[in-house]
């Protein structure tokens, strides 16, 4: 009969990891699978975190997550750098499986599973993806040099991408289907003054073109419908993100969206035990902040809850 | 038998990937790829597990760069699997080792 265990944290990130840290500290011996490749989540993507507070001079993402995962450690969270492939968290004691095979077992949960890519959804955007299409600047940027390539979207990730990726590029042409930027000011400024970046307004793209590997763009004029195409050798998606809760269909309440609904200010879903946090839940803020917040609430929700 | 990843280079890369009597897996890989350095792991486990059915090298696409072009690698990790000198699987980005052991099921038979 194996233990079963007080707490299990699915997915790492600041949410995960933070959680892990409070759970910890709370003498709940708390176990976190943080990932077997995706371990740190999103911000293992990213270069420089010049907004999280207390870094006054910033901080490399994958450096405040390995700080973070320190911290846990010291702790006592047990870390498995695994997924869970499989979780039945509607009974009292929670069942779970990881991607080796094992079974764990848990009285309470936390699921903090994060955020994938949003994808525009052409069938050539799949088909050339790691051949031209790519959703991570950071990640591929490198084989881009001297190119003229593309990015689409209008937020901060958007402009953050194309910013980044002139360091490689010789010209960078940012799509966005509007006709200003969502990003915040400061981003949308240091993009306009770049002179490697263009911006194609009222534009989205329908189509990848090309047999093997990125050679054009077809695009649509959101405007007046026009179409037209243009080369490029390189697409770089930055359309948003979907929450990660393929797993928890049918087990726990999710929005239109898939996002897990939270009842009202916590953490706590409709299962009793069962507790979410980061952009899982999150659809409005989405920052490394807002998701360690909400990540040290979910272990005082699951504490509460275990205490009872 | 146990039997690790290696390096491959240019100057190697004939005789231990093209002219193998193998199937080689590359590992196009870099030090400042964090997908890359999580599937490193992985990949040591699967060339232990069955590196007698297929070889696993490893090429450093910021020292050996035309290779990479060679190769129209535009995004790492990148597992290319060649059989006689020719690519016959292209496996992109990071994944879990259930999921690489389905991709690879075919040479590991």
């Amino acid at each position: 009969m194996s233990d079963v265990r007080n707490v299990v944290i699915v997915g790492s990130g600041p949410a995960g990891y933070t959680a892990a840290i409070y759970a910890a500290r709370a003498q709940l011996d708390p176990i976190i699978y943080e990932g077997s490749v995706t371990a740190g989540g999103a911000l293992m993507n990213t270069t420089e975190v010049e907004n999280f507070p207390g870094f006054t001079d910033g901080v490399m993402g994958p450096d405040l997550m390995d700080s973070m995962r320190k911290q846990a450690n010291r702790f006592g969270a047990e870390l498995i750098t695994d997924d869970i492939v499989e979780m039945d968290l509607t009974g009292d004691i929670k069942v779970l499986k990881d991607g080796s095979g094992n079974t764990v077992k848990a009285k309470s949960v936390i699921l903090a599973t994060g955020s994938a890519y949003r994808e525009i959804g052409l069938v050539n955007e799949k088909r050339l993806s790691g051949h031209g299409v790519s959703w991570c600047a950071t990640c591929d940027g490198f084989f881009f040099r001297g190119q003229t390539i593309a990015v689409v979207g209008g937020g901060d990730s958007a402009v953050e991408e194309a910013t980044f990726l002139t360091r490689f590029a010789d010209k960078v042409v940012l799509i966005h289907r509007r006709d200003s930027l969502r990003a915040s000011k400061i981003m949308a400024d240091r993009a306009k003054a770049n002179p490697k970046i263009e911006f194609m307004w009222n534009t989205e793209v329908i189509d990848v073109l090309g047999a093997d590997k990125v050679e054009a763009l077809k695009l649509r004029n959101t405007v007046d419908g026009s179409e037209s195409e243009r080369a490029f050798t390189g697409l770089f998606v930055a359309i948003g993100h979907i929450p990660r809760s393929e797993l928890l269909t049918g087990q726990i309440d999710l929005d239109n969206e898939g996002y897990v609904i939270c009842e009202g200010r916590s953490t706590r879903t409709n299962q009793k035990g069962v507790f979410a946090c980061g952009d899982l839940v999150d659809h409005t803020y989405r920052q490394a902040i807002t998701a360690a917040g909400s990540g040290c609430a979910a272990a005082l929700d699951a504490e509460k809850f275990l205490a009872h | 038998m146990t039997m690790a990843t290696s390096k491959v280079t240019t100057a190697t890369f004939d005789a231990e990937v093209l002219k193998s009597s193998t199937p080689v897996l590359v590992d196009f890989w870099a030090e400042w790829c964090g997908p890359c350095r999580a599937v490193g792991p992985i990949l040591e486990e699967i060339s232990n597990e069955y590196g007698s059915k297929i070889k696993i090298v490893k090429l450093n696409t910021d020292e050996e760069s035309a290779i990479a072009i060679k190769y129209g690698i535009t995004s790492i990790p990148s597992m290319y699997v060649f059989v006689n000198g020719e690519v016959v699987t292209q496996i992109v980005g990071a994944k879990p080792k259930p999921a690489l052991l389905k991709d690879l099921e075919s040479f590991l038979a």
